[in-house]
């Protein structure tokens, strides 16, 4: 029976191994130059690439960025510094809240805040989405890392004269710093694979997207169009995409685990 | 070893400024206040904003209650050309797939997780966890990209003619298998998330399982007890509160995916008894027609939806942190 | 229960602390009961008595550390120079009045930013270099730390670090120096050097010790105070306390009949 168990086990794991070896196959036969430099060719044409799809996640990496880290690292520093019990209670338990909400709500609620006021849909909209979805992971990595770091440390900056914001500001968060920052990457790196509320949101463009007020590509929603459409060129690259994206997502969490296995939390200077 | 700590010490005598303790002692006050307003502005916001997405949710759907009332539950129409609305398919659809991940993955989870908490030396467990956890970082959209070119076809192909051939004729369970049988359908979606929220019972199950006290484990096996023994009897019984949690962790997760559901469900708004049968979720439909959607009624219909998917995955996340909470404080052990 | 106060025997030993009445709560909880103490000027006191008496508490008074805390309270005097410290800016208070835990607590910066650290924030003008040499004499750990000032400071051992933590205090250059507990996490030979800075900054610091190690109390202070219980029991020269103490609870606790 518990040979059983160790079945189990394994077999996960290697449903992993899979999926890993099923995009390197499929996806590495068709990544080449084109697809990082090329914009999507018409529908019906083979070719192109979706060079547009890459320069867009990352621009809506950015606003996400914008929007969502300082929220999440100020309401960070609140609960582990400043906080009174019963507020930060209901501020911890509204943002697991936030957390457990389905991508696609979220979604909705951006497209009230950003696209119905404005009547198209935009980068900015995107970036409204996914820096909602920063928040709740920013603000517990914040918060954890923040209270890793040990009593001692503030009153030896406090007995030197520091006030409470200097001691925050010059001796917990640099200790601190290590883990907040992975923390950050790893908020980053879940938002970028998030394709439901892009979808009308951001929603999508064939060609480059100037500035921040128009629809944009995104690697997720090009793959989900390219695998759902009937042609075998799309889903060609569709393969490519995928590997592109799981590559940075996997890159991503397993260097900010090692980071902070390797003790990151406290040894910066 | 001499120290050269003198009387000459305090030669030099050193300038700070401060201009004095009430110039110091104003600027210092106003230093933390601001952060405490600051930083507390911030947290607050956070408030806003989940109340600002209900209200959002609340308001927008509200042409819809108003038409539907608690009929929208139970309409099974969902025509979107005389405006009639109901989300009987849906909540069918999001429920069926649901279940049926939860049967395949919660057996599959809780066995990989004994054999981490039990069976495996501590640095593979370790190994093996982190890999699984990476699992969960997935995204969904690359789940239903292997869902669409491998699932679909290998159920399709194999797996459905099998099941159908050796269940279909069963009295009972029969109906949930017939055909016909395209490949997409209410069992893909339950196969291929079944996989995405693996991830988290083993993780939630295995901490849980590594939290209960050696003691009662020896005690098991110290009365003759095989390991299999020791372990299901007693191990697992202690951490039943825990697990149940993760449980519905995985439950309120399968409840909101969207990408890789849609890519193989088959997008039908239907209820169909057979699990071959291509259905729709909650989430699947909004990510589908949301842009679609001409008229007013038609946008609160989906947005209605949103409401309903928001409070499902809210009670359940609620109950899952219970649970979890429970199993912290009194060692898994229900009163 | 008599509250001795203290006696300045050398004639020219100004006052630099003067506690009067003082005594502290932790919520509902009373920790030190009606204390009340002169502190010498340029010598080392030493606070003495079993756990759990109230020096620790007593001594963060001192610098009002106590407030870190939620729900403590203070009732009572205490002058610093004259000054009522409770009224007094608490960050100008903390840089006349330094502090070391019993823990070594470096910052993870480097040996230099260590000690620059307390200069920086109080806005320090002049060459940042010098001072911190200077601050690194005067702790004794100048020579061994000299060419590895970049370093981080946990590339130190326990007792380095330690004598790290004074020289950081030592920086800003405080009237006053508390040290709570500040060797009994170090070994003899380290504890030794500690107690050799001591004596040699006590010509231009005050210092207040807290120790659980009465033969550290004898060697290194030259007043002692007796606590039990939140009070203060006793309170003269080192030598006399130790040899001749006037309180039969002194006796008890110095002679190992209980603590």
């Amino acid at each position: 029976m518990l040979t059983l168990t160790g079945v189990a086990a394994f077999g996960v794991v290697a449903v992993l191994f899979l999926i890993l070896g099923y995009l390197v196959w499929n996806g590495g036969k068709s990544l080449n130059l084109d697809f990082f430099t090329q914009l999507p060719k018409p529908v019906g044409e083979t070719g192109g690439g979706m060079a547009n799809a890459i320069v867009g996640s990352l621009k809506l990496l950015l606003l996400a960025a914008l929007m969502g880290l300082p929220v999440g690292l100020m309401a960070g520093v609140y609960l582990a510094e400043f906080g009174g019990k019963t507020f930060s209670y209901v501020i911890r338990y509204t943002t697991d809240l936030l957390n457990g909400v389905p991508s696609i709500v979220i979604g909705i609620f951006a497209y009230s805040l950003a696209v119905l006021p404005v009547r198209h849909f935009s980068a900015v909209a995107g970036g409204v989405a996914l820096g909602i979805m920063v928040i709740p992971i920013t603000v517990r990595s914040t918060e954890e890392f923040l209270r890793a770091v040990p009593g001692s440390l503030r009153e030896g900056a406090m007995a030197l004269g520091a006030s409470k914001w200097r001691t925050i500001a010059t001796v917990v968060l640099p200790a601190a710093k290590g883990g907040i920052i992975t923390g950050v990457l790893l908020a980053l790196a879940r938002v970028a694979g998030e394709t439901a509320p892009l979808l009308f949101t951001a929603f999508s463009n064939r060609f480059w997207s100037p500035g921040w007020g128009q629809p944009i590509a995104s690697l997720p929603v090009m793959i989900y169009t390219y695998a759902i459409a009937p042609y075998d060129d799309w889903h060609r690259q569709a393969w490519a995409a995928g590997l592109v994206l799981l590559a940075l997502v996997l890159v991503a969490n397993i260097g900010t685990r090692v980071v902070l296995s390797r003790g990151g939390g406290g040894r910066s200077t | 070893m001499s120290t050269s700590a003198t009387t000459m010490d305090r030669a030099a005598p050193r300038r700070f400024d401060g201009g004095g303790p009430r110039a110091f002692l104003h600027r210092l006050g106003h230093g933390d206040e601001v952060a405490h307003v600051l930083t507390l502005t911030f947290a607050a916001g956070i408030l806003l904003l989940t109340s600002g997405l209900v209200y959002e949710l609340w308001v927008n759907s509200h042409l819809s209650r108003a038409k539907f009332g608690w009929l929208f539950f139970w309409t099974r129409t969902w025509d979107p050309i005389f405006d009639n609305f109901g989300a009987a398919p849906f909540i069918y659809g999001t429920l069926v797939t649901s279940i049926v991940s939860l049967v395949i993955a919660v057996p599959l989870g809780l066995a990989a997780a004994i054999f981490l908490s039990e069976l495996a030396p501590r640095r593979m467990s370790d190994t093996i966890s982190f890999l699984i956890d990476l699992l969960a970082a997935v995204p969904s959209v690359i789940y239903g990209l292997l869902g669409i070119f491998i699932v679909v076809p290998l159920m399709r192909t194999t797996v459905g003619p099998i099941l159908i051939g050796s269940l279909g004729h069963v009295p009972v369970l029969g109906k949930f298998f017939k055909g016909p049988n395209y490949g997409v359908g209410f069992l893909t979606a339950g196969v291929v998330l079944a996989i995405m929220v693996v991830p988290f019972i083993i993780s939630v199950s295995r901490e849980v399982l590594l939290t209960v006290p050696r003691e009662q484990r020896e005690a098991a096996l110290a009365l003759g007890a095989t390991r299999w023994e020791a372990t299901w009897k007693v191990v697992v019984p202690w951490a039943r509160t825990g697990i149940l949690g993760s449980v519905f962790l995985a439950l309120a997760r399968a409840l909101g995916e969207t990408m890789a559901v849609t890519m193989v469900i088959g997008n039908d708004p239907k209820i169909a008894a057979s699990l071959f049968a291509p259905g729709y979720t909650i989430a699947a439909v909004i990510a589908n027609e949301f842009t679609e959607a001409t008229g007013d009624l038609y946008l609160s219909a989906l947005i209605e939806l949103g409401l309903v998917l928001f409070l499902m995955t809210f009670i359940l996340n609620g109950l899952a942190r219970l649970l979890i909470v429970a199993t912290e404080r009194g060692g898994g052990h229900p009163s | 229960m008599s509250d001795k106060t203290s006696q300045a025997s050398d004639k020219d030993a100004l006052v630099r602390f003067e506690i009067s009445d003082l005594n502290f709560y932790y919520g509902a909880k009373q920790a030190v009961f009606g204390l009340n103490l002169k502190i010498p000027k340029n010598r080392v006191t030493a606070l003495i008595g079993p756990s759990g008496c109230g020096k620790s508490t007593f001594l963060r008074t001192l610098n009002r550390m106590n407030e870190t805390i939620r729900n403590t309270r203070v009732v009572g005097q205490i002058l610093l120079d004259g000054q009522d410290i409770l009224q007094m800016d608490v960050v100008g208070l903390r840089r006349r009045v330094g502090m070391v835990f019993q823990r070594p607590n470096p910052f993870p910066k480097s040996i230099y930013e260590n000690v620059a650290y307390g200069l920086r924030i109080n806005g320090f003008q002049g060459r940042l270099d010098d001072l911190v040499e200077h601050s690194l004499r005067r702790a004794a750990l100048w020579e061994e730390a000299k060419d590895y000032l970049h370093k981080s400071a946990f590339a130190l051992s326990g007792g380095q670090q330690q004598r790290l933590c004074i020289a950081r205090a030592l920086a800003v250059d405080p009237e006053v120096l508390l040290l709570d507990e500040p060797c009994s996490a170090l070994d003899p030979v380290t504890t030794a050097k500690i107690e050799e800075l001591m004596f040699h900054l006590k010509d231009s610091c005050t210092m207040a010790i807290v120790t659980h190690n009465m033969q550290q109390a004898a060697r290194a202070s030259d007043f002692t105070a007796f606590m039990l219980d939140g009070k203060l029991i006793e309170h003269s020269e080192t030598s006399k306390l130790f040899t001749t103490p006037t309180d039969p609870r002194t006796e008890a606790y110095i002679t190992g009949r209980f603590g």
